[in-house]
């Protein structure tokens, strides 16, 4: 200590008299020895006054109480700053933490889209945070296709969680002929027994025949798939009265059918395709019509990808939500 | 033998009352101005807890010496609400939203040894103890 001390003072003194660069750069250099030391900033401070003191010896008495001050406050300060420095390693280890959940949730809600004949699917399914809220989950057999798209209210780790509850809920349904209405009804019960009161799931259930080409949906408060109907040159939209899962028990959901003919398409999204907080005024939805007409061309995957390129311009690349969004082209 | 000075901590102005007998005591024993300033900032905080948290307490200041060894021991006593999981409030930013001090992770940085004995309901007791750096 009183060798760093003597150090010290050679280094400032050095300085005092010649002001240059090198010296500025040697007292920078010498630091890493004072941080080696495991010195407090107060500690630093005591060093230059003691320095100080030895090289003016007339030194007024009240610059020696100002340099008592700051040994005084930069005690606290130091202390602030080495809490700052814990929680920022303790912030590190959550975020290794978070990495791994959304490794493991990406392998759990892991969904391959599948590829009935006659239909065209495609998906783009992109998390505001590490994990994901939103949840899409297909099923497919000979006679059936079916889709459930899902969104738990809330983001982050608590709507993650829930949304594994939702995927095995509808896991063991495992029947793509099941009735949407059906599905809902078993699943608000799972979730309403199971989950925190203050977590809702919002899901859009439809189930194509793929035989007669009807296309049955319910919904439970979820944001209104669009339908464009290409006779008619005419969207619709998919909506239901359905109550949102998991806030009552024995809710009944209705189920509605349509045809879907050729060139017909399906769009089921997330709210947080439409939710714009910083447009309110916006009609998100009438954007989307137009610009999915546009691109009607293209195969599913490619009109996912575009609506979510044209959406992210729109917004500046500052999308607020998990976004999910759903092509089916008959 | 040095006898125990103790300070009731009551209202803001007993915390500085503690400051400064805390102070002179750590001087007295020849500790350096910035050990000074760490004893002093520990006892402040250990005041301010008691102040803001059991509302009523004391803190005792006294010299130790044992086995050569020279130091001071500052022990803040209180019949507050207790600590709840004590290896909690040793860890950073574990405070509450009203709360203004640095808390007992910045006390334990400041000292050598701190030992904390609560019973929820019935109060708390710390000790904490900073040897005289012989050298």
């Amino acid at each position: 200590m009183n060798k760093l001390k003597a150090q010290y003072k050679r280094i400032l003194s050095d300085y005092i008299q010649s002001q240059n660069e090198s010296n500025l750069y040697i007292g920078q250099n010498f630091i890493k020895q004072l941080i080696q030391k495991n010195l407090t900033p107060e500690d630093v401070i005591d060093i230059h006054k003691q320095a100080i003191e030895e090289i003016y010896n007339d030194l007024p008495e009240s610059m020696l109480h100002a340099y008592d001050f700051l040994i005084e406050v930069m005690v606290h300060f130091g202390l602030m700053f080495k809490e700052h420095q814990s929680l920022l390693i303790k912030q590190e280890e959550i975020r290794i933490e978070m990495d791994v959940a959304a490794k493991i949730q990406n392998l759990l809600l892991e969904t391959t889209i599948p590829n009935p004949k006659d239909l065209d699917i495609g998906m783009v399914s992109v998390p505001i945070r590490k994990l994901n809220g939103d949840y899409v989950h297909f099923m497919h057999n000979q006679n059936y296709f079916s889709v459930a798209v899902t969104d738990v209210v809330g983001k982050g780790v608590p709507a993650a969680l829930c949304m594994s509850m939702v995927k095995y809920g509808l896991d063991t349904l495992e029947y793509a002929r099941s009735n949407p209405s059906y599905v809902l009804e078993v699943l608000n019960n799972i979730i309403e027994k199971s989950v925190d009161d203050s977590m809702f799931v919002s899901l859009f259930y439809g189930r194509f025949d793929l035989e007669n080409n009807i296309f049955t949906w319910s919904s439970a408060g979820h944001e209104p798939a669009l339908y464009y109907n290409s006779t008619e040159q005419t969207f619709y939209d998919l909506e239901t009265k359905g109550l949102l899962l998991g806030i009552l028990q024995e809710v009944k959901y209705n189920q509605h059918d349509i045809k879907l003919n050729d060139n017909d398409f399906l769009i089921l999204m997330t709210d947080g395709v439409t939710d714009f907080r910083e447009m309110e005024e916006f009609d998100s939805r009438g954007y989307i019509k137009d610009l999915a007409l546009s691109i009607s061309h293209l195969t599913a995957q490619e009109m996912c990808e575009v609506i979510y390129e044209k959406l992210q311009e729109l917004l500046n690349f500052n999308i607020e939500d998990d976004f999910t969004i759903v092509v089916i082209k008959k | 033998m040095d006898s125990k000075s103790t300070v009731e901590i009551i209202t803001e102005l007993d915390i500085v009352a503690a400051r400064r007998l805390g102070r002179d005591k750590a001087r007295e024993i020849g500790f350096n101005k910035v050990d000074q300033a760490r004893i002093t900032t520990a006892i402040s905080e250990l005041a301010k807890n008691i102040f803001l948290y059991a509302h009523v307490g004391k803190i005792v200041i006294e010299k130790i010496e044992v086995n050569e060894k020279t130091g001071i021991g500052i022990t803040a006593i209180d019949r507050g609400p207790g600590i709840q999981e004590v290896r909690k409030v040793l860890e950073d930013r574990y405070r509450t939203p009203d709360s203004v001090g640095a808390g007992l992770p910045a006390v334990k940085r400041l000292v050598d040894s701190i030992n904390i004995q609560s019973k929820i309901g019935l109060g708390t007791k710390i000790k904490v103890v900073k040897w005289l750096n012989q050298g």
